[in-house]
């Protein structure tokens, strides 16, 4: 089994399989380690051919305009809200609604339960324009709740509650109301802690789709007071100012950064997550 | 659906009680998902046979049904022809690399690496948690034809490089490149779970049997991982037919709409105030996605079946 000709040639391939993974690696996150190293360098440096990695002279005056110049705090401020705010009734109105759907009877539920699954799959763009519509009769356009209220109950977040508390053993409950627990009581004490995979996994996805959503809030933010970091960052880019790449860079780190950190931390939930909804 | 609702007798108080309870557990969610999703949804198709148009959000009387001759109306506009078809060839291109391309580093991480593991899975993921506008930031300068690395490097082999976002030859195939790189990871995590649930008895047995790596990856990983591709493909596919972004801000859908899509055909005819157009074009897209993902699980379906 372990005669030394395979174990040499294994060890071979190994090390072919290191470098081709590392290749792939450089390509993937290359690019990001240019972003960052570059968001310090003046445009000069930036646009020089050939390129520079490490900045020459790094200094802070992209950010400092970034943070002077062009509204950003406020862009930030939104983006905050929006998917703090967004995270926060989906975790909340997905776990509630999927306990239900799941664990108690109601006349209705497989009604709703199949409208959840039937809108799953609706591209976006084709509920754009009643969306819209509906948003300037309510006066939610250009608003902070205007961006926030359409994605606060979500047909996946249940599906994904439902589906998880489903698995929940039914005597737990039961032992629980025998003892006289309220259906509230039981599904606050018992139903959410054993759900913490589950809430940990929407949390992160909704908080991301929502930090990086881009069609509704470009639709539905007409002012600068309104504007999230991506639609901020894509109009400055798109506009008349769009060979100011120091500017762009310095924006795409501030864009990326709060990501990152959420990803890098969580990045165990979020594979284990995702590996799991996807199979199910 | 085999819930596992449990009701052990109780009264008819006591079932009216379970109901109330239940409504007041959905409530909120049911409210917010009939007016913002499950209405709209309706209220889209209900549009798209009508002529009505940004101006009449003041006149909602001036609006008049038209049965189907927005629909109609689509395929005698160049526009849409040209964004169906700038549309097709980006699923039918891109689809295929960013699996292939997935598969292959998802094999190559389960093939008992053990070092480094977590560094690769984070590395290939990290562009599918990045927003769009920063990778098309960093992108467009890559791709840019005088200061660009790619363009760079092309020249240091000896090639001569292209302009690649203003050259209509070359902004889609651009475009889905960028695409397939972006999104690979989230294929890779799911084929990885897929790899790993496949028995390892098998490979064994087989390696008795004096299988060699190939055959085994034929005959063994590549069936059994079947159910994970199907979802690889579906999501993917559903993904890639509504692509808006990246066009929106790498191009903007150009140079000469050869990288318009469906999706942003749709957003600009909202632009113009075409919402009955809009909502037509928005309802055809919706019908490709549902016929793509039958037409994903027939064929998988039946190779699984063979």
């Amino acid at each position: 089994m372990t005669g030394d000709p395979t174990r040499r040639r294994d060890r071979r391939a190994r090390l072919v399989l290191h470098v081709l993974l590392g290749l792939g690696l450089v390509a993937m996150v290359g690019p990001f380690v240019w972003m960052v190293l570059s968001s310090f360098k003046p445009e000069e440096e930036i646009r020089r051919v050939p390129i520079t990695w490490l900045p020459e002279d790094p200094t802070l005056a992209n950010y400092a305009e970034l943070f002077s110049r062009l509204d950003f705090p406020t862009y930030f401020t939104n983006s905050v809200v929006v998917a703090v705010l967004t995270t926060a009734g989906n975790l909340l109105f997905c776990s509630a609604a999927g306990y239900a759907l799941a664990k108690l009877p109601f006349p209705g539920r497989r009604v709703l339960f199949g409208m959840v699954l039937g809108t799953i799959m609706v591209p976006n763009i084709v509920t754009i324009v009643p969306l819209f519509v509906l948003s300037s009769n309510l006066g939610l356009v250009d608003s902070v709740a205007g961006l926030v209220l359409p994605f606060l109950a979500q047909a996946f977040g249940v599906f994904l509650m439902r589906q998880f508390i489903l698995s929940i053993p039914d005597d737990l409950l039961e032992a629980a109301r025998i003892d006289g627990a309220s259906e509230l009581r039981v599904f606050w004490r018992i139903v959410l802690p054993l759900c913490r995979p589950a809430l940990a996994t929407l949390g992160i996805l909704t908080f991301l789709a929502s930090w990086n959503n881009f069609l509704w809030p470009l639709v539905a933010a007409t002012t600068e007071d309104t504007y999230t970091l991506p639609v901020a960052l894509a109009l400055y880019a798109i506009g008349q100012n769009r060979t100011d790449y120091d500017l762009l860079l310095a924006g795409s780190v501030v864009v990326v950064l709060p990501v990152l950190v959420v990803f890098v931390l969580l990045q165990r939930h979020f594979v284990r997550g995702i590996a799991t909804t996807g199979l199910k | 659906m085999a819930a596992g609702a449990s009701s052990p007798g109780g009264s008819r108080a006591g079932s009216l009680s379970r109901a109330l309870t239940g409504w007041t557990f959905v409530l909120p969610f049911a409210a917010l998902f009939l007016v913002f999703t499950a209405g709209p949804v309706l209220a889209s198709l209900a549009m798209s046979v009508t002529d009505i148009r940004g101006a009449d959000l003041l006149d909602p009387f001036a609006v008049n049904p038209v049965g189907l001759s927005n629909y109609l109306d689509l395929f005698a506009d160049p526009k849409f022809v040209q964004a169906s078809v700038n549309t097709a060839i980006f699923v039918v291109a891109g689809v295929p690399l960013t699996m292939a391309l997935a598969l292959l580093v998802a094999l190559g991480l389960n093939s008992g690496l053990v070092r480094f593991r977590t560094l690769y899975r984070v590395g290939y993921y990290l562009p599918v948690v990045t927003s769009i506008v920063a990778i098309s930031v960093v992108w467009r300068f890559l791709l840019h034809p005088d200061t660009g690395l790619l363009n760079a490097s092309l020249g240091l082999v000896g090639a001569g490089g292209a302009n690649w976002l203003n050259d209509p030859a070359f902004a889609l195939p651009a475009l889905i490149v960028m695409t397939a790189w972006r999104n690979l990871g989230f294929a890779m995590v799911i084929f990885l779970a897929g790899l790993q649930a496949i028995p390892q008895d098998l490979y064994e047995a087989a390696e008795i049997d004096g299988a060699r790596r190939w055959a085994r990856l034929r005959h063994i990983t590549v069936p059994m991982l079947r159910p994970t591709m199907l979802f690889v493909a579906v999501i993917t596919t559903i993904g890639y037919v509504q692509y808006f972004e990246e066009p929106f801000v790498m191009t903007q859908g150009g140079p000469l709409d050869s990288t318009l899509s469906l999706a942003y055909h749709t957003y600009n005819q909202f632009g113009f105030g075409d919402y009955g157009a809009a909502s037509a074009t928005g309802y055809v897209l919706f019908v490709v996605v549902v016929l793509l993902s039958i037409a994903w699980f027939r064929l998988l379906r039946n190779n699984v079946d063979r």
